[in-house]
């Protein structure tokens, strides 16, 4: 395996990004909705990418795929849940632009993990968005709506933060699995604010869910010892607790985020 | 116009820190050597460790591995601290509670971040930067919010680049913790500079789906144009272990 020849392959899917940094321009900021052409073809590009480390996909370690299933089966949930959503009058129309990127984005996410696992890919549940009844009105009320997509951004961002140490044996998956982890940050920072929420997550506040559902989805969220440094110790009144808390976002467990997903899955 | 040259010791904030790791620090030394008379400037310059204040102009080689990798991080992490330590030291004219609440949020994330990579690098942590951020004219909102919006972008882009450079679970972890932040911070800057539209995750810093990465050697230079000594890259990995 020549991993600096993958990089290199990855280096021209990327594209110029250096090029993209330099001219951050407003022109850019409208033509995303343009680019569904090339964005179909990319992840099948990344993909094939990808699989030549690990022989098209035979010999990608067992754990991989474990990992690869599990961020698939969440991409799956985000990916129908926007594709349902979109096609609805309710979202207001200043919103349209984000959920309409951010659907486009899953969708990216499901193929490029699917091409990745190739026979592997686990298929798409069935999922039931009210989940069991919880949510009624989930497609009919775009509060709903917004809540629900809150509580996938932000399980989806401490989903795969928890899986990266899994990725370390496979370092050009765990690199592409971080921009998927950056990605989905973006929208779980856009969601939050358009609900009125900070963009960060302050304590383990269940910021706008319902009680029960955001003690899950934010459980240990107001943790403040990072590498057993306590940093409300060290930073004293410098930062109040609450700054301190937003500072790291944690991770959860597979098992911690199934319990979340659970009530979805028909 | 006050001069935008500061070094962090200007800082009241990051005073205590800096005075708490450095007393750590001395009485370690004082344990393998005692330098416990060598308390002025100049000793601080000759003393290797992190807790002094750099000398501006002065090269700053960062180590290799997992260290180098951290200390890279703590450089961004010293670069935003300060920054917004002095975007809130000079609001410009017009800033809105939400957009002083922002800043203050902003500011109290990184200085944290710095304040963890302070402590967590203890001995084997760079000095304080010294920042030139005399570029940006810190009175008005565009320019502080175009400078606020590249540093997280290329913080992010930095952290999803370095992540696979890591060898020790615990660091990736951490970096992972604080990877996302950054991004949020992306999403939100953008947000503030072109509401309602797609900007939040736009195609400039999200292609097909992925959050851009750069490697250390693309950010090191985007950096150093707002730092007074040299830092010095050539030691961090560039090829996965």
């Amino acid at each position: 395996m020549n991993l600096q020849n993958l990089f290199n392959e990855l280096e021209q899917v990327d594209g110029d990004f250096i090029g993209r940094m330099e001219h951050v321009s407003r022109r850019g900021l409208f033509s995303a909705l343009t680019k569904k052409t090339v964005a179909v073809a990319a992840p099948t590009i990344l993909a094939s990418a990808l699989n030549k480390a690990y022989g098209q996909g035979m010999t990608l370690p067992d754990n991989v795929v474990d990992v690869l299933n599990f961020a698939l089966t969440l991409e799956y949930l985000e990916y129908r849940f926007y594709d349902i959503g979109n096609n609805l009058t309710m979202i207001p129309s200043q919103y349209k632009p984000a959920f309409e990127l951010i659907r486009q984005h899953e969708e990216l996410h499901v193929k490029l993990l699917k091409k990745v696992l190739g026979s592997k890919a686990i298929p798409e549940p069935k999922f039931d968005f009210t989940a069991k009844g919880m949510f009624p009105d989930v497609f009919s009320n775009f509060q709903t709506f917004a809540a629900v997509s809150q509580g996938f951004e932000d399980t989806g961002v401490r989903a795969y933060k928890g899986q990266a140490p899994n990725l370390m044996n496979a370092k050009p998956i765990l690199e592409t699995a971080l921009q998927i982890h950056s990605t989905e940050a973006t929208h779980a920072a856009r969601v939050r604010f358009l609900r009125g929420q900070k963009g960060w997550i302050p304590l383990a506040s269940p910021s706008g869910l319902p009680p029960a559902v955001g003690a899950m989805v934010y459980k240990g969220e107001d943790n403040v010892v990072q590498k057993n440094i306590n940093l409300a110790g060290i930073l004293g009144s410098l930062v109040p607790l609450e700054g301190i808390t937003e500072a790291f976002d944690e991770p959860l467990t597979k098992e911690e985020v199934l319990e979340i997903v659970k009530p979805f899955l028909a | 116009m006050k001069n935008m040259t500061n070094s962090t010791q200007t800082t009241p904030g990051m005073t205590s820190v800096q005075r708490r790791s450095f007393l750590r620090t001395v009485g370690a030394a004082a344990v393998t050597g005692g330098i416990l008379t060598a308390c002025s400037t100049a000793d601080l310059h000759v003393s290797p460790n992190g807790a002094r204040a750099a000398a501006a102009g002065e090269a700053i080689l960062l180590p290799g591995g997992d260290l180098g990798i951290l200390n890279y991080a703590f450089v961004l992490e010293q670069l935003e601290a300060r920054f917004y330590e002095m975007v809130l030291a000079n609001p410009y004219s017009g800033m809105t509670a939400m957009e002083m609440q922002l800043f203050q949020d902003l500011r109290n994330h990184e200085v944290t971040h710095r304040a963890f990579y302070r402590t967590a690098l203890g001995g084997a942590g760079i000095p304080d930067l010294t920042f030139d951020f005399s570029s940006i004219n810190f009175r008005q909102r565009t320019d502080v919010l175009e400078a606020a919006r590249m540093f997280a972008e290329v913080g992010t882009a930095a952290y999803t680049g370095g992540g696979k450079y890591l060898t020790d679970p615990e660091n990736l972890k951490v970096a992972g913790k604080i990877v996302s932040l950054e991004a949020r911070h992306v999403a939100i800057i953008r947000e503030m500079e072109y509401m309602n539209q797609t900007a939040f995750s736009g195609e400039n810093i999200v292609m097909d789906g992925l959050f851009i990465k750069m490697e250390p050697s693309e950010v090191l230079p985007k950096a150093q144009k707002y730092i007074l000594e040299k830092i010095d890259g050539r030691n961090l990995p560039t090829a996965v272990a």
